[in-house]
């Protein structure tokens, strides 16, 4: 047998004149690219996935990983990753697989949208000076109060509000399980959720006990693989999120393989060690909205109503599903767009499926308007948040607060490498090998990320400033503030964004 | 103990009713005309016994813990949905997707069932949920299964014992079906075998609790022999992926 036709991604190479032989970069590949050679340090380039761990950990900048210069020849159609696809595919059967959201160079449209300021004719705000409200409550909201006095004169509400999520910020942790990515991971999400007064997401795999600490900062998911669900779990969290689809894959179920499960993803889903985890692409007890809101209720009823989010992914109709998703009784509908994250997909689905968290935001919260529903859900878009700016674009085009998952993760070493799948994660991140996992230090990244936030805080609020808006709650679905550049009249019709100029 | 009339009274009431005699330690519940509320027993937890008369509706003893609960006729859907514990007995038939993800405790029905039972059951060591139907069963009998065990009786069932893409996408667990298995029904993932003395000894754990709930003999039931339906790999989708 030859080997594979499918040349190498990248090129890892050694200087040597600098290389110290001090078997760093050995120790520190998860993917094993380097090896002692006796004398000298080895290379295997076809592993590099040029994840850029050995060359911060190499102390003489030794190391340079380049984009293999001998690809194939490159060609406007037939790209690296399709020839290469076929080769791989010519060689085992298989479908292949990625990670992370789709890197296809489909149009960003938070990149053809601009943001207002105030100039002359009303005055800007100055963040550092004024006060900036950015408190954002999750959860159903009534179309009108009542309020009564109270015998000392003061007001209160006549009636009990629907329960809300409380969130210093309208930006929230998307869920990632225990077993996708390392229990480390999930602290340093906990911790910064923390400490930024926001809240992380189980994703289906459970609640681990080293996290029960952080309940008033957790949703609980709840999926169609139902692992790690029982009356505490659902319990557990300050709401529960019944996961029916994915950005990154639609329509289709996850799949977490046996050699993936060690003892302690075992325990924290409830399986045995080594078996397959299968989420079914389908929940079989939801096979309409009826189904749908009789779930809702069963979890209502079990944790003496919570809010409970429903998850879906931005698909074509998306606008009539979320509809129906309100009148099943969601209080909250988490959209992801397909530019969304993934710790393992078909690169198929991933690339081809789905449509993009602007356009189905701007459907979503046009269409619960028009039936007169947006108050009865908050809506949490995902799939693709890069920055603040992006933040405040979707918040500006309907959304009350947003999902990073891909965003987090680069803060604790992610490079966006794009290999989750494999569990080799050089960075401890998504991975479960307790040599690779130990090096995510839960305090040291908690920090970083809250660091991240903290940062887009202040972000937002010099754009609320810049708006002349004191309050976030004055720039939701205030599309008015956005203007569209090199857009098409449809595009702009769907965003219901007026083109820059006009 | 203590009688609820569940007659005219909502669902979402009728549980608060009951969770407040649980609460307050009753061991011996008795719920009279109940007439297709949902969601009763959902999510309970504890040792308490609950008998209902009447049609409990969908969704009974969603992701309850503990208690155990006798329905004295039919009922409906999602019976046991995502269940940790405890143990139904329905006297009667019972609707379509029951047991689903179901992870511990017993489901017991005397009659038929409908489509989708046991699907995406799973176990662990210290739990194994089961699911014993005394009648006939529709499609996807036992679909994603992935741990406990499924148990199918056809006792004095004239039609066709189950349905079609029998365990279809199992991965783990057993099913026990009294009488033949044909081949064709099944998914490609199943593999059916005569049973070995653990298996025996399973099965007659199993059945002897089940003949207990219903005043049957576990003799009858035994005179007929029975196939097992188990996985052929554990790992049924090891090789669909290229890395």
């Amino acid at each position: 047998m030859f080997k594979s036709l499918a040349p190498p991604d990248y090129l890892a190479t050694i200087d040597r004149e600098k290389c110290i032989r001090c078997k760093r970069c050995i120790q520190n590949c998860g993917w094993n690219v380097y090896s002692w050679g006796g004398d000298k340090v080895l290379i295997d380039t076809f592993k590099c996935v040029k994840c850029l761990r050995c060359y911060h950990y190499c102390p003489e900048e030794a190391i340079e990983i380049k984009d293999n210069p001998t690809k194939f020849k490159q060609n406007a159609y037939w790209s690296f990753n399709n020839i290469k696809n076929i080769k791989k595919q010519a060689e085992t059967g298989g479908i292949p697989l990625t990670g992370m959201g789709s890197d296809m160079p489909y149009p960003i449209l938070f990149d053809n949208l601009l943001i207002d300021a105030c100039q002359v004719t009303n005055p800007s705000i100055d963040p550092l000076r004024e006060p900036m409200e950015l408190r954002t409550y999750l959860g159903k909201k009534p179309s009108n109060v009542k309020v009564e006095k109270t015998k000392d004169g003061k007001l209160k509400l006549a009636e009990k509000m629907p329960p809300q999520i409380k969130l210093d910020l309208p930006i929230i942790f998307s869920p990632m399980s225990y077993g996708s990515i390392s229990l480390n991971a999930q602290k340093v999400l906990a911790t910064a959720a923390k400490a930024c007064g926001i809240v992380m997401n189980t994703g289906e795999g459970g609640l681990h006990e080293d996290l029960f600490p952080y309940r008033s900062n957790i949703i609980v998911q709840v999926a169609s693989g139902r692992f790690g669900v029982n009356p505490e779990y659902l319990n557990a969290g300050v709401a529960v999120e019944i996961k029916i689809g994915q950005g990154a894959k639609p329509g289709i179920g996850g799949h977490l393989p046996g050699e993936k499960i060690p003892l302690e993803v075992a325990k924290t889903r409830m399986i045995p060690v080594g078996t397959d985890a299968i989420s079914p692409a389908p929940q079989h007890d939801i096979y309409s909205i009826e189904d749908l809101r009789q779930l809702i209720y069963a979890i209502k009823e079990t944790t003496n109503y919570k809010p409970v989010s429903v998850k879906i992914a931005a698909v074509h109709n998306v606008a009539a599903i979320a509809s129906g998703v309100v009148r099943a009784g969601a209080d909250i509908v988490y959209i992801d767009g397909f530019r969304g994250g993934t710790g393992a997909a078909p690169s198929i689905i991933r690339d081809h499926l789905g449509i993009p968290i602007e356009h189905a935001l701007a459907a979503v919260d046009d269409r619960l308007r028009q039936e007169g529903i947006r108050n009865e859900a908050s809506i949490i878009a995902a799939g693709g948040i890069r920055s603040s700016a992006d933040v405040a674009k979707a918040i500006a085009l309907g959304a009350d607060a947003v999902g990073i998952g891909t965003a987090a993760l680069i803060t604790m070493g992610c490079t966006t490498c794009g290999k989750c799948y494999t569990g080799n994660c050089s960075w401890g991140i998504t991975t479960q090998r307790p040599e690779l996992t130990a090096r995510l230090d839960p305090e040291v990244f908690g920090d970083r990320l809250t660091n991240l936030i903290h940062a887009w805080e202040h972000e937002l609020k010099e754009i609320l400033g810049a708006l002349g808006i004191n309050s976030i709650e004055s720039l939701r679905g205030n599309r008015e503030r956005l203007r569209g550049v090199g857009l098409d009249s449809f595009t702009l019709d769907i965003l219901g964004v007026k083109p820059a100029g006009r | 103990m203590v009688e609820i009339n569940a007659s005219g009274t909502y669902y979402k009431e009728l549980n608060q009713k009951i969770r407040a005699a649980v609460e307050k330690g009753e061991k011996e519940i008795v719920l009279k005309n109940v007439n297709g509320q949902y969601y009763i027993g959902a999510g309970f937890v504890g040792s308490t016994n609950i008998t209902i008369e009447g049609v409990p509706g969908n969704d009974l003893a969603a992701f309850m813990d503990g208690p155990t609960l006798r329905i004295k006729s039919n009922a409906q859907d999602n019976i046991s949905n995502t269940m940790n514990s405890g143990k139904v007995i329905v006297e009667g038939n019972a609707g379509d997707v029951l047991g689903y993800g179901m992870r511990g405790g017993k489901l017991h029905i005397r009659g038929d069932v409908g489509y989708r039972v046991g699907i995406h059951m799973k176990g662990n060591k210290k739990q194994t949920p089961t699911i014993i139907v005394g009648g006939t069963a529709g499609d996807f009998f036992g679909e994603y299964m992935a741990g406990g065990i499924l148990v199918l009786l056809g006792l004095d069932s004239t039609g066709p014992l189950v349905g079609d893409y029998l365990g279809t996408g199992m991965h783990g667990g057993m099913i026990f079906v009294r009488g033949e298995v044909d081949k064709n029904l099944c998914g490609a993932e199943v593999g059916i075998l005569d049973l070995d003395e653990d298996d025996h000894k399973i099965l007659k754990d199993a059945l002897t609790d089940y003949c207990k709930d219903f005043g049957l003999k576990l003799e009858d039931i035994m005179k007929k022999g029975f196939k097992k339906l188990v996985p052929v790999s554990l790992r049924p989708y090891g090789n669909l992926y290229a890395y």
